[in-house]
């Protein structure tokens, strides 16, 4: 378990417990395979980050998570019990999400729309509204009283009265997670929570996941940030073509060659000038860069590669990784005293499976 | 509008495209000021004036030093009209009559004053044959009248920034660029410059009082409305109040006493039914109070229809089956001699039944639909609607059981008892003779109170926070955790409920129930279409929006009866018209408001600054 800066007990192993396990999770739709046979763990105190192309299957696999799809095949447990096939009943058992687009209730209130993410949480129905009687009272304060904790926590207190649909994106986006925070979830699922930001709002959104982390929350979050994913993520998976190819922590997906292949494509088969000698594959080189300034490095030729070479490319690789899935997260255990450095948490140990 | 020629200056200077004129540009502002007060008070004095030498038009208005019908509105717009011209004047007195300031109040009071005052008018010219038929009052009263208007047309206003005519698009488009100018600066003519004033702290005492009042001016209104006697009368009234009505909240005193009412809501509402309640004892006859109280079923039945349409969002087209459903089980129970049972329950038994046979209906409906989404609902509910009339006519014992009667329905439903208070007696309370109708009145005012205490305790709570948030992004509720149709399904079944306890005291009202009563769409209100409409056209979610919508719809048809058939086409072009203009319905929600008029908040520049 690799340990970014903030936890201060960290060497004292707060993880372990496994909050969500997802097995062999297959979506197909008709035809069309969506996701094929992802296995993804993440354990309490954690922070894992997903990623991949577009369209290879992030959010799908999300929505399986959350019971918005009902997987084909493969099952998704929290803490030990198998999720229920409906998204209220996993909001109850205590996932809570963000959704890529912002999905607030825009004409209701920001504090309603907290008081909204706590409904699991009340349990006063309608005639308990009609008669409101004290238990009622002391519930509706309740939560109005920890709904406004919440807002604390984003930084919208003051706003509390204000339509959702009027705040500013950033803030729309954090109100969106203090949402999904009212449910007082076990594991929170965001998903791009920083698209269409700019740095400095990069920044604080990170700085909010760090401290959702610090509450006790694991959080898996999807993003296409680099930068902001290797920054924040305890280990990332890579998702391509609706499998996996590989998960460990940032250093080791940043130098793997075949993720930077589904990024960016093939381009030693695909340059023109190097169909003649092949050279070797420039790929590990930039392995302190993020995969992302590769792409301004690589030839225009080179990332212009035909979607076809990474789709022949990619099942060989993940089948490859199949069978070692398993083992990372056991052996992450071992307690690392990690350098106190934020901005790359290097952690060789946990990814040496994956570099093979 | 002058757009191409005050364009080069707007580019070059901004400043004087922003110049103060009135839409009348030659009268200089002092001028127009006194033209409108000496129009208003002249029109005031006028309304003592005969106007026409015969009795023959309605209202008599005939006689010096007595004003009648139609001249008591134009009265009451000519002091309007006085009285916002003496506070525009800055008057010690009279400057708390417009809290939100300009002059924006006094243009619509002068308007209102001028549409009443040429309305009548014109009404004695038409209906005797020429304005020969005037006396010299009706033509002093007129030009009054018109004189205030162009005073206030001529006082000044902020003009909008006119936007440029782009040269290269096709005189259809530059035609309506400069349409569009036009309407913009004729719009901000009658805009408010400033929100209103907060009130000054008051002692609760005194807020109460005027609280008390402005309920008092609301029940006199609603009063006068359902006491007019002709067709002029109350078309005049429908002209007098719409248009009054905005002007006095352009002068922000509406907004002056919502505050007030929100600060005191619970007994603002109590006052507000207290003034319900006095209606009976204002009227001498039980004419208007048969008006009353089908006004007040088709309300709660609106305000009902509220909780499904305006807070959970569920489209019911068939909702005044419930009400049938609700009347025909309390017929069933009521001893009539027609009902093939021959049992009869007590009120509290009957309306037990009526509510909870609506209920279990409604629960049947929505369990098999609720689970989809979209407009499937909106399909069942429309063909339960039908299927309810259409069986209720075959179960006539020769096309099916013998159960309702078929087409003639249960006939001869006696009147309520309770505790030994007989509803089709007159009763003498006071010095007042209150007659069956009155009694059915509070009855069915006892029952709305119900309503809206299930409408606010259930809409202010985790259960109605939940159906808002299903209505707003039912993906997005599902994941916060809520069972949508669970939250949906006792939405649909309460509605259904509330509209049968309504239904149960509409059968003892009505005498008779029969399948007719409960239509889709028909010229007598209470109907699928007409609740729908009240509740789009008083405001969705709100509590007083399908109340007044209610009225409405009830009133104008029954009013203007020389409509005739061209009733559902004039309500179809009205119901456009306020889409189109005022979309968040009469009593807007605040939040609707927000979300239909976001645009007119945005600078006006952006719209075509890159063409």
């Amino acid at each position: 378990m690799t340990t970014t800066t903030k936890t201060a007990g960290a060497t004292t192993a707060p993880t372990g417990e496994t909050v969500l396990d997802a097995r062999g999770v297959t979506m197909r739709f008709g035809g069309l395979t969506a996701v094929r046979d992802v296995n993804l763990t993440v354990n309490s105190g954690e922070i894992v980050g997903l990623i991949g192309p577009n369209g290879a299957g992030k959010t799908t696999f999300f929505n399986c998570l959350t019971g918005l799809y009902v997987p084909t095949e493969g099952e998704v447990r929290y803490k030990g019990t198998v999720l229920p096939p409906t998204s209220y009943k996993v909001t109850d058992a205590g996932i809570a999400r963000t959704f890529q687009n912002i999905r607030l209730f825009h004409n209701m209130t920001v504090l309603e729309n907290v008081l909204v993410g706590r409904h699991t949480r009340m349990k006063q129905g309608l005639w308990s509204a009609l008669l409101r009687l004290p238990a009622f009272k002391k519930a509706e304060a309740e939560a109005s009283k920890r709904a406004m904790e919440l807002l604390e926590f984003i930084g919208l207190q003051d706003k509390a009265q204000h339509l959702a649909k009027n705040l500013p994106y950033g803030e729309q986006r954090k109100l969106e997670i203090a949402r999904a925070l009212a449910s007082d979830p076990g594991l929170i699922l965001l998903d791009e929570p920083t698209a269409g930001m700019n740095p400095q709002e990069t920044r604080a959104a990170e700085e909010l996941i760090f401290a959702i982390r610090d509450m006790g929350i694991a959080v898996l979050v999807i993003e296409h940030d680099m930068r902001f994913i290797f920054n924040l993520c305890d280990r990332v998976a890579v998702l391509v073509q609706g499998q996996k190819l590989i998960e460990g922590d940032s250093q080791t997906v940043q130098s793997d060659e075949r993720v930077i292949a589904a990024y960016l494509g093939e381009p030693v088969e695909a340059a023109p000038a190097a169909a003649a000698a092949p050279a070797p594959a420039p790929a590990p080189a930039p392995a302190e860069d993020e995969a992302k300034d590769a792409a301004t490095e690589e030839t225009p030729e080179a990332s212009e590669t035909p979607e076809t070479e990474e789709a022949d490319e990619a099942p060989d690789a993940a089948e490859d990784e199949a069978p070692a899935d398993e083992a990372p997260d056991s052996e992450d255990e071992t307690p690392e005293p990690a350098p106190a450095s934020e901005d790359t948490p290097h952690d060789p140990a946990s990814g040496k499976e994956n570099d093979a | 509008m002058t757009t191409i020629s005050e364009n080069p200056k707007a580019s070059t200077a901004p400043e004087p495209a922003a110049e103060a004129t009135g839409l009348i540009g030659f009268v200089p502002e002092k001028a127009a000021r006194a033209l409108t007060l000496g129009g208003g008070v002249l029109t005031v004095a006028s309304c003592f004036l005969a106007w026409t030498w015969t009795p023959r038009f309605p209202g008599d208005l005939t006689y010096y030093g007595s004003p009648a019908g139609l001249q008591m509105q134009v009265l009451v717009t000519g002091v309007l009209t006085a009285l916002f011209a003496l506070s525009s004047y800055g008057v010690k007195g009279t400057r708390w009559l417009t809290p939100a300031g300009g002059d924006s109040a006094l243009k619509l009071a002068a308007l209102a004053n001028f549409a009443i005052t040429w309305f009548t008018v014109g009404a004695i010219s038409i209906q005797l044959g020429g304005p020969v038929n005037l006396e010299p009052g009706g033509a002093v009263v007129a030009l009054a009248s018109l004189l205030a208007l162009l005073g206030a047309l001529a006082l000044p206003f902020e003009r909008p920034k006119v936007l440029p005519v782009d040269p290269e698009d096709t005189s259809w488009d530059q035609f309506k660029h400069r349409a569009g100018n036009g309407w913009a600066s004729f719009r901000a003519a009658f805009a408010t410059t400033g929100t209103a004033r907060r009130l000054p702290t008051m002692h609760s005492s005194v807020e109460i009082l005027i609280i008390a009042g402005v309920l008092a001016i609301a029940l006199g209104v609603f009063t006068y409305g359902v006491g007019t006697e002709y067709d002029e009368l109350f078309l005049g009234f429908l002209i007098t109040a719409g248009l009054g009505f905005a002007a006095v909240s352009k002068s922000g005193l509406v907004a002056q006493a919502t505050q007030l009412t929100s600060k005191h809501q619970n007994l603002s509402i109590a006052g507000a039914f207290t003034a319900a309640a006095l209606f009976p004892f204002t009227q001498t006859d039980d004419q208007y109070a048969t008006l009353g109280v089908y006004i007040l079923i088709f309300a709660t039945v609106a305000l009902g229809l509220n909780i499904v349409v305006g807070l959970a969002g569920l489209l019911d087209l068939g909702y005044v089956a419930f009400l049938g459903v609700g009347a025909y089980a309390a017929a069933l129970v009521s001893g009539a001699p027609s009902s093939p049972f021959g049992v009869h329950f007590p009120f509290w038994a009957a309306i037990l039944v009526g509510a909870g046979a609506s209920l279990v209906f409604g629960v049947l409906i929505g369990a098999p639909t609720l689970r989809l989404r979209g407009d499937y609902l909106a399909i069942v509910t429309l063909g339960f609607g039908e299927i309810f009339r259409i069986a209720v006519m075959n179960t006539d014992g020769t096309s099916g059981p013998d159960i309702t009667n078929g087409s003639n329905g249960i006939s001869s439903i006696p009147n309520l008892n309770i505790l030994g208070f007989d509803f089709g007696a007159a009763h003498s309370i006071a010095g007042f003779t209150i007659g069956r109708f009155a009694n059915y009145f509070f009855l069915m005012l006892l029952i709305m109170a119900v309503v809206v205490l299930v409408f606010r305790r259930s809409g202010d709570s985790r259960i109605g926070r939940a159906w808002v948030a299903i209505r707003e992004d039912e993906t997005a509720a599902l994941a916060m955790g809520i069972n949508g149709f669970r939250v949906k399904l006792i939405a649909f079944a309460l509605g259904a409920g509330l509209a049968g306890l309504a239904g149960t005291v509409q059968a003892h009202v009505t005498y008779t129930v029969t399948p007719e009563q409960y239509l889709f769409a028909g010229p007598i209100p209470p109907n699928s279409a007409f609740l729908l409409a009240a509740v789009v056209l008083g405001g969705m979610g709100t509590m007083s929006g399908p109340l007044v919508g209610a009225s409405l719809l009830f009133l104008i048809p029954n009013k203007l009866q020389f409509m005739g058939e061209y009733q559902l086409f004039a309500f179809g072009v009205a119901l456009i018209l306020l889409m189109r203009f005022r979309p968040e319905g009469i009593i807007a929600n605040r939040r609707n408001q927000l979300e239909f008029h976001e645009k007119d908040e945005t600078p006006a520049t952006l719209a075509k600054a890159g063409a």
